[in-house]
């Protein structure tokens, strides 16, 4: 079996495991609109400060939300190892991460599919004219965090103090991501809209350098 | 039932036979078997193998080969390292020295996973999917062709296709545990390995996985089942290893006498159990 | 034993010399005068860094290759050490942007980024401290640390970029360009000197997570034996954990 079918087959039981649930996505959601309204309390923006802070605020709020949700997502393997029964599967032990990769970035995905309006209506900054770009750098921005941000939350699995602890692996490294998606959001929102090459060149980067990594690292990952 | 089967039995002797010369692997004492892709069942081989985990040496100086077909019962204290050894077997660690082979399936370790069936202490289900689904994932992770089918047919064999929609979860002990055990036997491994699988079965199950049992060892299955129980099921043993302290205290083909030796620790145990 | 006394003495003397060298011989700076001297502990202390940092990667990848735990222990040893001199960055670099500039910190590229690495290794030296079963404590932090590392030239260039596009003041750019020759050889001074430093930190460091790791395995042995004695049955039964 192809890694990437198996790793299809693993995405369609997290989807399930999730929509049955919906544990994971409401409170994702809900979290991250927390600090979306929090901000607003701690400073009162005028429409060209809120252009300025708002890709900011909004990649804050992602990271935030991003690295609570992740931790659910292997520790739920662990209540009955199911972790070992995949592991048994004859399946390549990469197709685990990236289901789990990829089911992270759907949920991450519709969050912030619900998050942006949002934003954009609380602080009266407009997206139109850019929707595409937007979802572009979106999309790789959030692909760097889940890449990261799984692998990390497999590590954390087995630690003491795992929700304290993913936040404080995951936030440093991805402080490269932050000022890239942030940069690349905010040029996007400047009076003449335009989409940053050098920072999509860059997260494109960060992306395939972790993914690579993930990758060549798997095994050590999710071995005994 | 003894007429069919022998019919069967030489049509496939002779085609196993066949596979053999083509395999070029020599052959133990096994039955042959018509099912599974290598049509054959497979053997483990330790070699000096020694894990420790940390300061912790669970298993030491285990040198032990499991020939295809025989059914091998593990048994030993609480702690001897048998669910060691077992998750070893399953490919779920590997050794700290030494190694672990497996024999007669002559395919890489991916495939090899394949051929193997585990019972472990805990179920490996999702209580969150329904008893239908899980068999379903497992199914299709096993690269079974018409997984559904399979899925259905597996929970009618193991009595719970009545409650095949709902969530493992709302399952008692002794169900999950069948389930376990069908999820284990789903892609018809040609290894099994079993880690006290009767533990928390019902009468139903109990007599479901009695009669299972045998069918397997009538297929030529090879299994090691760890119970430190009294076990009907270790009737039908041909081999009985006893593990203390990490090591082998004691095996049965080395002494001879199987039955005498399953007799003894059988009574020996029953005190314990 | 000898020899490792006579480096810590040349260490030492290395040490008190540059001192010497960088209070008294350097000339003195023209527009900040006295508290440039610091430059001559704060850039060595940071190449001594990324020397640290560099070590704790090889030991990394080594362990992950060979999986023996010299490698673990010299990823801590390297981890530790490298967190101390990253503060000490950290630390005088503010303590010389201060009289000079009159802000305590700026975020450019340089000071960023080591701030970011002080973050990164100290969450490996917690994540070690989260993890209990040794394997696997020494198997993530591995992983991890190889992360870190490869994260580090990612965070100096993202800081880069973006400080082309907003540009800060920048605390050490003003010195590297057009040294004067004796401030050359001081600066190479304490260069070797708190290179010297670093390396017996390390060695040290690394010996002792060597005897911490001998003497649990000693210790577990001893309790072992005894719990058998005392209850006269095999070593099975203590081994309970194992299952």
């Amino acid at each position: 079996m192809t890694t990437s079918r198996a790793a299809a087959i693993l995405l369609a039981k997290e989807l399930r495991l999730e929509f049955r649930t919906r544990e994971l996505l409401t409170t994702t959601v809900i979290f991250a609109l927390v600090v979306v309204v929090l901000f607003s309390f701690a400073f009162e923006p005028t429409a060209a400060e809120s252009r300025r802070y708002g890709p900011g605020l909004l990649w804050i709020a992602f990271l935030f939300a991003g690295s609570l949700m992740l931790n659910p997502s292997f520790a739920r393997e662990q209540s009955n190892e199911t972790l070992d029964a995949l592991r048994m599967a004859p399946i390549a032990p990469f197709a685990i991460l990236l289901g789990k990769m990829l089911a992270n970035f759907v949920f991450l995905a519709v969050a912030e599919a619900i998050l942006v309006p949002v934003f954009a209506v609380l602080y009266n900054v407009s997206f139109s004219g850019v929707a595409g770009r937007l979802i572009l750098v979106l999309g790789l921005g959030t692909l760097g965090l889940v890449i990261t941000g799984t692998v990390f939350s497999a590590i954390s699995a087995h630690a003491r103090m795992r929700e304290l602890l993913l936040p404080l692996l995951l936030l440093p490294i991805l402080t490269p991501l932050l000022i890239a998606s942030v940069e690349a959001t905010a040029s996007l929102l400047a009076e003449q809209p335009e989409l940053d090459r050098t920072w999509v060149a860059f997260l494109a980067g960060f992306d395939i350098v972790f993914l690579t990594a993930s990758w060549l690292m798997c095994d050590y990952l999710l071995e005994e | 039932m003894p007429g069919s089967e022998s019919a069967l039995t030489q049509r496939s002797a002779i085609s196993f036979v066949a596979e053999q010369i083509a395999l070029g692997e020599p052959r133990a004492n096994s039955q042959p078997s018509e099912r599974g892709p290598a049509g054959n069942s497979i053997g483990i081989t330790f070699e000096n193998v020694e894990k420790r985990f940390g300061s912790l040496v669970a298993l030491r100086n285990i040198s032990l080969e499991i020939r295809s077909g025989e059914f091998v019962a593990l048994l030993g204290a609480n702690g001897a390292g048998k669910t060691t050894l077992l998750r070893m077997a399953a490919q779920l660690m590997k050794p700290t020295t030494g190694s672990v082979a497996l024999t007669g399936t002559g395919s890489k370790s991916e495939d090899a996973r394949g051929f193997i069936g585990f019972v472990g202490h805990s179920t490996f289900l999702y209580d969150e999917m329904s008893a239908e689904e899980n068999l379903h994932l497992f199914a299709q992770l096993y690269g079974l062709s018409d997984a559904s089918a399979r899925a259905a047919e597996a929970l009618t064999a193991c009595g719970l296709s009545s409650r095949a929609g709902s969530l493992v979860r709302t399952f008692s002990r002794g169900m999950r545990q069948r389930l376990a055990i069908a999820r284990a036997l789903l892609h018809e491994p040609r290894l099994l390995l079993l880690d006290e699988p009767a533990a928390g079965l019902d009468r139903q199950g109990l007599a479901w996985f009695g009669t299972t049992l045998e069918r397997l060892r009538a297929e030529g299955c090879t299994i090691v089942m760890s119970t430190h129980a009294r076990n009907e099921s270790l009737d039908l043993a041909t081999r009985a290893v006893s593990l203390a302290g990490g090591r082998i205290e004691r095996d049965s083909s080395t002494e001879g006498n199987p039955t005498k030796m399953l007799a003894e620790l059988r009574s020996a145990q029953g005190g314990e159990a | 034993m000898k020899g490792r006394i006579a480096l810590v003495l040349i260490a030492a003397a290395l040490m008190v010399f540059s001192g010497y060298a960088a209070l008294y011989v350097a000339p003195d700076e023209k527009t900040m005068h006295a508290i440039q001297r610091i430059f001559y502990f704060h850039v060595p202390s940071a190449i001594s860094s990324f020397v640290a940092f560099f070590v704790v990667f090889v030991a990394n990848f080594a362990y992950l290759g060979t999986r023996k735990a010299k490698w673990d222990w010299l990823g801590v040893a390297g981890a530790e050490v490298g967190v101390v001199c990253s503060t000490i960055v950290l630390i005088t670099g503010p303590i010389w942007a201060h009289p000079v500039w009159g802000i305590w910190w700026t975020w450019d590229a340089r000071l960023t980024s080591t701030f970011v690495m002080w973050l990164l290794y100290t969450a490996y030296l917690l994540l070690r401290g989260f993890l209990d079963d040794p394997q696997r404590k020494a198997m993530f932090s591995a992983v991890f640390g190889i992360f870190a590392f490869l994260d580090v030239p990612l965070v100096y260039f993202s800081n880069r970029l973006w400080r082309t596009q907003h540009p800060q003041p920048v605390i050490l750019g003003g010195s590297n360009s057009g040294l004067d020759p004796v401030m050359g050889k001081v600066l190479l001074i304490s260069f070797v000197a708190v290179l010297c430093i670093t390396a017996i930190l390390i060695t040290d460091r690394y010996r002792l997570e060597r005897l911490r790791s001998e003497f649990d395995e000693l210790r577990f042995r001893a309790e072992s034996r005894e719990a058998e004695r005392a209850s006269k049955i095999p070593h099975a039964a203590r081994e309970a954990r194992v299952e």
